[in-house]
């Protein structure tokens, strides 16, 4: 069982190297030449090649790889295009307000979604089931910017009683963040609550049809103790992954939030740079939000790996 | 009222009228507007009035209008993606399916680093290197999304490849391209029916936002997307002008839900929960 | 009431929630300790009838009529907690399959006491000493500690053994027995079915015994209740049905069941040039002999194969017989040895292979529901071999599909139907007229009975016969059923552990002197005459020198490789597997839009 945990360990950091090499390939190489788009048309060949030394640009590809490997390694992703800033500096404290964020919302969507997920399969067509259902429906079916501009409209345009922009900066007391990242939060519940419900629904149904739990049943067993002890500790696994799979989805459904909060996160940051085409934040945002995504999705399995009787005990 | 057979319940039948609803709008838009797509026929946010059913927009265009050729523009270039993805994903899906070995492996593994980040980020990554248009758009979004669709295409193609009747084709010495589309695609079709509108929901809010972030469909096209974007600066003020797209936005993805969902729901059978005791 | 019912159900009605009748209006009755067998075909509602004598329906099922005693109490007009009470501790089930029926994720102990625990039966450490004692009862390898076991730890046999033991565990005065033998290899079930003998005659407990096999209920049950659609046929003494039924269905069954037990055909004396020669194939799965972690799953096999026969391949699951088949199809490539189809020597895979080979050798399979496209009507799939083989027009494709169907007793406006339309017996004629399509000189049949009732399977059987008489057709004929093979087959081969033990015309393999294999696997196919069990285990001197001799196999596949595989390597392997295995499934689930939702979907889409 160690040596799978490792290996999966190993694969999920084979993955997050072959995304940074896609991803240096696509913002570096496939771009075309980046000094003559900075300092333009009128560009002498002499001043091009010599800001193309200056970034290190004349070296061979791979070897410019590496080297913005060792540096990524070392948490050093270089300086920003457009105003010459030490991106880490920038990116920091953004990926905290983004973590921050996306915990508080999934601290918000976790108990809800696990909760009626289970409620939601073992009233399984009954009214609470539908009900719930139809709400999960509807909460996926809507963008993220309208959920958040409704809530701006109504709890801080018409009633004042939340910001409308989540402006936090690094001094910001505990509380008062709390407060301004509210509607954020909320909004990012909303869609996130509805997507978890129906796939904790989903996995806790198909344990339900299984002959164990029929055996349980016909054993006498109250549905209580045959959902605690005999479903749920069997649906765990796939629960758990989707979770991680959610607090993922969250870390990146920040992106479209943050932009209609203004929040200070690493989303608004790349769409920021994005339009300014700025390569190396861009780079940078792409591999923390793939380093994250990664991580969660490796625990996820790690999880899965270690609540497996099979592996637990083996034979 | 029923469809393949199978009576369709209340919740369907609302899901049906709005995507055809939508449909009709898009297709017979510049007949139904009552402006032109650019016309300024008022003030900056103007309130709803009896010419202007939903007020203006920022500079002053007719919001319904704008609408109707938004739905034109949104829904299109949805439709022409998912197209896209489906091609491309079903192809290669099932190819990696009956192949099996290297080809399966490459694609599978290329496919797995590709879905390894959210695509939101690829899609920016990309959209910055080809540079922002209508082509570019659907290129990105269909590539990317056609990962999905391998998955699936894949997973139903291997699911079927290992049944008998898959077996007794290839024994007879079938070529490929038959077992793929005379053995297999029939009976994938029903599941990639459903898939195909879910994707199709998932292309459309992925569109959008990237119209919202400004990233989508380039300027002088109506898109709903964009239309939010535009007039964001009213919500400030009050003004709901931003919300009319976002609603038609979640509207047509609600009814393609409902019609989803339901479409799903045709063979699910109860689970153990809903034994007799 | 008779003081001595303790079970009896008048006029029960169960239906689906669409209203389709499972159940039909039927009575039993059961006395104290009293065993009594349901016996009938699948779609008949034995198991039905089973669940409902616990006031239990299936979800998408309904109780809808009739009344259901249990010790004097209705239980249709009692609470729900009354109800529940009664489940497990005055009335207990034992499934069909025992790896399916237990928690993966509890011990066998924790799942045996639950219920005497929960019914407030016995407190935790009495009830763990009462389980250990039936654990011995049922000759469990050390009783006492096998409870600290999960299920995945302990074979096949041995789980259905305690789940004996858990239906027990509360002293009920009703077992319901579903088919408790019927997933288990013949030497492993006349074991497990002469320990349930002892342990419900031990206790005095009254039992329903469902089954779908005359021989083996004839052994335990002291009335037979058959049914049939839902309704009963016919209901009597053992003996009486056995020996003298009084309707003509039962006749049927019975008569089907007793042919099986004598020899028809005598083996063709001239031998010819055999249009079939495999010598010593050797193949299994990875990537070839020498590669890491491959498992051979068939070694050195060799038989012949005369125009006009049929060779039949017998073996218990996991022999590696139906790897043959697969083997001499080319579907899995043979690493060793040689095949000849008259004379020339075939490729090992099917690719290479020409055309022609092709059209000569054809297969039938196990289950002709996925042998058949259910998005085809009759009329395509009949006639591509006829198009693609001999390149004939579409007149004459249509003329050739309407002979065929002719040919294998089907109406010839079956054409334009499709697979999902017909029965299990009509679908497995269609696969055969398929395979005559090519006009084909050796067909593989892979078990093309075993998924048919017996009297289905035997027109089937029947019409294979007259095939082989008028066309003059070779058969391997691959089963794991004697009766079967003492039915159609000239000749006889034995596989165990991957090898051909014994092989011969079928009436030397059917005689002594017998492989000793060959003697334990005939010897333990139930006999329709009551006193066989005693019999049996007279001459293998009593259940304890049975249950010891047993090999027992384990419960799944990733163990199973497992066991076969000193090698470490090859545990990995089987590690890594039931590792994507357990991630695929997580992930399945963790998307809407993923594998579990369309698999779901597919299962649905092919049953339309």
């Amino acid at each position: 069982m160690i040596r799978l945990i490792l290996s999966r360990i190993g694969l999920g950091l084979l993955t997050l190297l072959a995304v940074s090499v896609v991803i240096f390939v696509l913002t570096q190489i496939l771009p075309g030449d980046v000094a003559s788009s900075v300092l333009g048309q009128s560009a002498t060949p002499e001043t091009l090649a010599a800001y193309r030394h200056e970034l290190g640009l004349d070296r061979p590809a791979v070897v410019r790889y590496f080297v913005w490997l060792a540096g990524v390694l070392h948490g050093d992703f270089g300086t920003a295009l457009t105003n010459g800033q030490n991106i880490i500096e920038v990116l920091w404290p953004r990926l905290r307000n983004t973590l921050f964020l996306a915990g508080y919302a999934a601290l918000l969507a976790l108990p809800l979604a696990v909760g009626f997920g289970i409620l939601s399969a073992i009233r399984e067509g009954r009214l609470t089931d539908r009900l719930a259902n139809i709400v999960a429906l509807l909460a996926i079916s809507m963008p993220e910017f309208f959920v958040g501009y409704l809530l701006i409209l109504n709890l801080s345009v018409n009633h004042e009683w939340f910001p409308s922009l989540a402006t936090v900066g690094a001094d910001t007391p505990f509380g008062e963040r709390v407060w301004a990242v509210t509607l954020p939060a909320v909004t990012l519940t909303f869609l996130v609550t509805a997507h978890m419900l129906r796939m904790t629904r989903n996995s806790v149904l198909s344990t339900m049809s299984t002959a164990y739990v029929e055996m349980a049943f016909l054993k006498g067993l109250s549905r209580a103790r045959v959902v605690t002890r005999h479903a749920l500790p069997n649906a765990a696994a796939p629960i758990i992954s989707v979770i991680a799979l959610n607090l993922a989805y969250l870390v990146v459904g920040v992106v479209v939030v943050e932009n209609v909060f203004t929040y200070p996160g690493v989303g608004q940051y790349m769409i920021d740079a994005v339009t300014k085409r700025d390569v190396p934040v861009i780079e940078a945002c792409g591999i923390v939000f793939a380093a994250v995504f990664i991580t969660l999705n490796t625990l996820a399995d790690v999880t899965a790996i270690v609540l497996n009787p099979r592996l637990r005990h083996p034979r | 009222m029923t469809l393949f057979g199978h009576k369709l319940p209340v919740t369907a039948l609302l899901g049906l009228f709005i995507i055809v609803l939508n449909i009709a709008v898009a297709v017979a838009g510049p007949y139904l507007a009552p402006y032109g797509e650019t016309q300024v026929v008022g003030g900056g946010w103007d309130p709803a009035s009896a010419a202007t059913w939903f007020g203006t927009d920022q500079i002053g265009r007719d919001m319904f209008t704008r609408l109707i050729y938004g739905a034109r523009m949104t829904i299109g270039i949805a439709f022409v993606t998912t197209i896209l993805s489906f091609a491309i994903g079903i192809s290669t899906g099932l190819l990696a399916a009956v192949t099996g070995r290297w080809v399966d492996t490459l694609l599978s593994r290329a496919v797995d680093v590709v879905l390894s980040i959210p695509l939101l980020i690829w899609a920016l990554m990309i959209l910055n290197v080809l540079g922002q248009s209508l082509f570019s758009l659907v290129l990105t979004i269909g590539c990317l999304d056609s990962t999905r669709v391998f998955r699936l295409a894949r997973a139903l193609g291997i699911g079927l490849v290992s049944l008998d009747f898959v077996e007794v084709a290839r024994m007879r010495g079938e070529g490929l391209g038959w077992v793929m589309r005379r053995e297999i695609l029939p009976n994938a079709a029903a599941p990639l029916m459903s898939e195909f509108g879910l994707r199709f929901c998932f292309n459309f809010l992925f569109i959008a936002a990237l119209s919202f972030l400004g990233l989508g469909v380039p300027l002088p096209y109506a898109d709903w997307g964009g239309m939010v974007k535009d007039n964001v600066g009213g919500i400030s003020f009050g003004l709901p002008a931003a919300l009319y797209p976002a609603a038609a936005i979640a509207l047509l993805t609600v009814g393609i839900n409902l019609v989803v969902d339901w479409f799903l729901s045709i063979d699910a059978r109860p689970s153990g929960a809903q034994a007799e005791m | 009431m008779a003081d001595d019912q303790i079970l009896r159900l008048e006029k029960l009605r169960v239906e689906t929630i669409t209203g389709r009748v499972l159940v039909d209006d039927v009575d039993v009755t059961l006395k104290r300790g009293e065993i009594l067998g349901l016996i009938g075909e699948s779609g008949a509602g034995k198991s039905t009838i089973g669940l409902a004598s616990m006031a239990y329906a299936r979800a998408g099922m309904r109780i809808t009529g009739g009344t259901i005693t249990l010790a004097g109490t209705e239980l249709r007009a009692s609470t729900a907690l009354y109800r529940r009470n009664s489940r497990g501790k005055s009335i207990a089930y034992i499934a069909q399959s025992a790896a399916a029926s237990f928690n993966p994720g509890m011990t066998l102990m924790d799942q045996v006491c639950e219920a005497p625990v929960t019914h407030g039966v016995m407190g935790r450490a009495e009830a763990e000493v009462y389980a250990r004692k039936l654990f011995r009862t049922l000759q469990l390898p050390s009783p006492d500690t096998i409870g600290a076991r999960y299920p995945h730890q302990v074979s096949g046999g041995q789980l259905q053994r305690v789940m004996a033991a858990m239906a027990m565990s509360c002293r009920p005065d009703v077992i319901v027995l579903d088919e408790p033998t019927t997933a288990l290899d013949v030497t492993t079930q006349i074991e497990v079915l002469a320990l349930l003998r002892d342990l419900i005659a031990e206790f005095g407990t009254a039992g329903l015994y469902i089954t779908h096999d005359l021989a083996v209920v004839a052994q335990i049950a002291h009335r037979i209740m058959v049914l049939r659609h839902g309704k009963l046929v016919e209901c009597g003494e053992t003996r009486q049905i056995l020996e003298a039924p009084r309707t003509e269905y039962c006749r049927a069954l019975v008569n089907e069941r007793r042919e099986a037990e004598h020899l028809v055909l005598s083996v063709p004396d001239k031998v010819a040039q055999p249009v079939l020669r495999v010598t010593g194939v050797t193949a299994g799965y990875g990537a070839g002999a020498t590669a890491k972690g491959a498992i051979a799953v068939v070694k050195g096999a060799s038989f012949d194969l005369a125009r006009g026969e049929t060779l039949a391949i017998v073996g218990e699951s996991g022999s590696g017989k139906s790897t043959m088949a697969r083997i001499v199809t080319g579907l899995l490539p043979r690493w060793s040895g040689t095949i000849e189809l008259d004379g020339k020597a075939l490729p090992p895979a099917l690719a290479q292979r020409p055309k022609e080979v092709l059209r000569r050798l054809q297969m039938v399979h196990q289950m002709p529901d996925t042998a058949l496209n259910p998005r085809q009507s009759l009329a395509e799939i009949i006639g591509r071999p006829v198009a693609l083989f001999f390149g004939k027009s579409r007149a004459e494709v249509r003329v050739r599909v309407l002979e065929l169907l002719k040919l294998v007793g089907l109406p010839e406006d079956f054409a334009d139907r499709r697979p999902g339309q017909l029965s299990g017996g009509q679908k497995q004629r269609v696969c055969i007229a398929r395979a005559l399509a090519a006009e084909p000189e050796v067909i593989i049949c892979d078990e093309p009975t075993s998924a048919l009732d017996p009297l289905v399977a035997e027109e089937v059987l029947k019409l294979l016969k007259g095939l082989q008489d008028r066309l003059g057709l070779a058969y391997v004929f691959i089963t794991h059923d004697l009766g079967t093979v003492r039915r159609i087959a000239h000749r006889t081969a034995v596989m165990l552990k991957g090898e051909i033990i014994a092989q011969g015309p079928t009436a030397e393999i059917f005689a002594p002197p017998f492989h000793p294999y060959t003697e334990k696997l005939i010897s333990s196919v139930p006999e329709m005459h009551t006193t066989w069990l005693d019999e049996v285990l007279a001459r293998r001197g009593g259940t304890a020198g049975l249950v010891a001799g047993a090999a027992d196999r384990p419960a799944d596949p990733a163990t199973a490789a497992h066991l076969a595989a000193a090698d470490p390597a090859a545990v990995a392997e089987a590690e890594r597997l039931a590792a994507e295995q357990l991630l695929a499934e997580g992930r399945g689930a963790t998307a809407l839009d993923d594998l579990q939702v369309e698999v779901r979907n597919l299962k649905g889409m092919l049953e339309i």
